[in-house]
């Protein structure tokens, strides 16, 4: 399994690719002196040497930004990608397992909270939070309103799961739902449940990008959805300021096509139909 | 009689499903704004700016109250109001229940930011923009991504090497990201489309062969910014689903019996198309959504923009009828498609299957 990961290019290409950006959220500001506090030189300067991708309307410097946004985002997706994974896993475990009555009832809710669109409960919500949108609220926010893709995945899984005789041995030992659950449901879920993570982080930085560019971000830090609102809001678009809007965009780009690639050869190794 | 008839069943049982999602999405509309301990009006207000004179701001207090139903009127619609001059408040369930009603009836209240306009009108100047763009682009994304995805499933090779590395980048790009990379390639560097906007300023929307020239030339780049993940989307789904029809017994058994290549295409584009169409169900509320976000970016005079400006004008009214809107036309094709599945599936036309 391992192995087949090992050679498959899209699993390596996504990887390096995710494993870089993280590299650069997280060590970047350790090692170097970023600066987003004081004014570096006039509105809408281009790239120069002291200042490499020059600054932003309000003079700010434009690189310490995006490194920055970058770090809030990509802690907002894994957050928000964690409690998405964990709440899904959750409930389509023990709905798939358990089947019936509650089984019904847990499917019911997934699959309304699966046709209302998650952006406009997400508008709803930050609209009536009043100040209080910290980075670590907005993750959670997303994370509790993301999770139904999860859930149906795992659900279908785990309710394949639940008629093997393994299951069935431990049934009949005495054990009960808990322990089955831990001990023989989720280890065969496991790689399942990873790539359900992979793809709920690529989702939570996605979502938060969104619901910041509608100007419903995050009040104590940047991220990158809150630089692309304030370029877009601030007309770098017409102004031919790319610096300004460029390089945020190529980085959540580069984020979400390097999840998704990821899971997608993941996908191909664990499922040899697809292969051929 | 006709009740029993399975695809009548189905459809039935669909319609009660989306009825109770419907009132769950009018509740969360409802709760929110009232999450808090203070009154939304108060909230409104506040949000709304001071910048009144206290005859206005007295005049749209009552306004908000009686719309939001939070207080007890007498017959003549006029505020009841106690020994001191407050208005009495009504309880939460009569709220609600108001609400439901006048949500039903389609009164979404009145703006604050272009009091004293409806919300309504807002809306219904808006939607049209919104549907123009969005129906035709997530159809013919849906019927290019399958026809391509079936392709290359199918034929394998060159037309597969090219396809499923296309479809899989613009898949996983986000719809806003493409905007913008658009807006900034084709609108200011090449400058062959314009940038922002609907139309040409100084053209007054309507049946014009001006008008429709200029709209259509707007039309270009939001288009293409969600057509193509949707058609990445679908393309990949379609893939996969064909890559497994094509391994399994039937279409070997097929193959032995030496059926023609078309027959079996078709059988298997039937199969196929099914979970596909159940998929596009199930994925139109993030479709919805990022189509929003690419209107934003455009601004497209649609409901995204309208959601926008609402949303930094602290407009509360527009923001829930809008996202209220929004979700009724998501149930409304989910349901749609539902029927058409209906009619498609033969294990529900046999009444073996109830649904989904």
């Amino acid at each position: 399994m391992f192995r087949g990961l090992r050679r498959s290019p899209g699993f390596l290409i996504g990887s390096s690719l995710f494993v870089a950006t993280l590299l650069l959220g997280t060590l970047l500001p350790l090692l170097m002196h970023l600066n987003v506090e004081d004014r570096v030189g006039l509105a809408y300067m281009p790239p120069s040497t002291g200042h490499w991708l020059g600054t932003d309307h309000l003079g700010l410097d434009m690189f310490s930004l995006l490194v920055l946004g970058l770090r809030s985002s990509l802690y907002v997706g894994l957050l928000a990608g964690s409690v998405a994974t964990l709440v899904g896993t959750l409930i389509g475990v023990y709905g798939g397992y358990k089947g019936g009555f509650v089984d019904d009832v847990l499917t019911a809710t997934t699959n309304l909270f699966l046709v209302i669109p998650t952006l406009i409960v997400l508008i709803l919500l930050s609209a009536s939070l009043d100040e209080g949108r910290s980075l670590t609220l907005i993750a959670l926010i997303i994370g509790l309103t993301t999770w139904t893709w999860s859930a149906r995945a795992v659900r279908a899984q785990s309710q394949s799961l639940r008629h093997r005789d393994h299951v069935a041995l431990a049934k009949i030992n005495g054990y009960g739902t808990l322990p089955i659950v831990v001990l023989h449901i989720l280890p065969y879920l496991s790689s399942y449940i990873f790539m359900v993570f992979i793809l709920q982080t690529a989702s939570g930085i996605l979502t938060e990008a969104s619901i910041s560019m509608l100007g419903l971000g995050p009040y104590d830090s940047v991220s990158l959805g809150t630089i692309l609102n304030q370029a877009i809001r601030n007309e770098a678009l017409g102004d031919g300021a790319w610096w300004a809007f460029m390089p945020a965009t190529l980085l959540v780009t580069v984020i979400a096509f390097s999840l998704y690639i990821i899971n997608t050869a993941m996908e191909s190794v664990f499922n040899p139909r697809l292969r051929k | 009689m006709l009740a029993n008839h399975p695809t009548a069943k189905h459809i039935l049982g669909r319609a009660g499903w989306y009825f109770l999602t419907f009132l769950v999405a009018v509740s969360i509309n409802f709760f929110l704004p009232r999450l808090g301990d203070a009154s939304p009006v108060d909230i409104i207000l506040a949000r709304a700016g001071s910048n009144l004179d206290a005859a206005t701001a007295r005049e749209q207090e009552e306004t908000y109250l009686r719309e939001f139903g939070l207080v007890v009127t007498d017959d003549q619609g006029k505020l009841v109001r106690d020994e001191r001059g407050k208005p009495v408040p009504t309880s939460l369930p009569v709220q609600f229940a108001r609400y439901v009603r006048l949500s039903l009836g389609g009164d979404l209240g009145t703006s604050i930011l272009q009091y004293p306009r409806r919300v309504s009108e807002i809306i219904g100047a808006a939607l049209p923009w919104t549907l123009a763009l969005q129906l035709p682009t997530i159809v013919l994304g849906w019927i290019v991504g399958n026809g391509l995805g079936a392709l290359a499933a199918y034929r394998r090779g060159v037309i597969d090497r090219v396809v499923y590395p296309v479809a899989l980048f613009t898949s996983a790009v986000p719809a806003f990201c493409i905007g913008i990379l658009l807006v900034y390639v084709f609108a200011i560097e090449l400058e062959w489309f314009p940038a922002v906007g609907g139309y040409d300023e100084g053209i007054v929307p309507g049946a014009s062969s001006a008008f429709i020239i200029s709209a259509s030339h707007y039309y270009v780049l939001p288009f293409i910014s969600i057509f193509v993940i949707i058609v990445g989307h679908q393309a990949i789904g379609m893939r996969s689903m064909c890559i497994y029809e094509l391994g399994t017994d039937y279409v070997k058994y097929a193959k032995l019996l030496g059926i023609g290549e078309r027959k079996i295409v078709l059988y298997m584009f039937r199969n196929a198309m099914l979970p596909q169409l159940t998929g596009l169900a199930l994925a139109l509320g993030g479709m919805v959504g990022g189509a929003l976000v690419a209107e934003m970016i455009f601004s497209y005079p649609g409901l995204g923009m309208a959601i926008l400006t609402a949303i930094q004008g602290n407009d509360y009214p527009l923001i829930t009828g809008c996202t209220l809107l929004v979700t009724v036309t998501v149930l409304l094709a989910n349901f749609g498609v539902d029927i058409l599945i209906g009619f498609l599936d033969p294990r529900i036309r046999a009444g073996q299957r109830s649904g989904k």
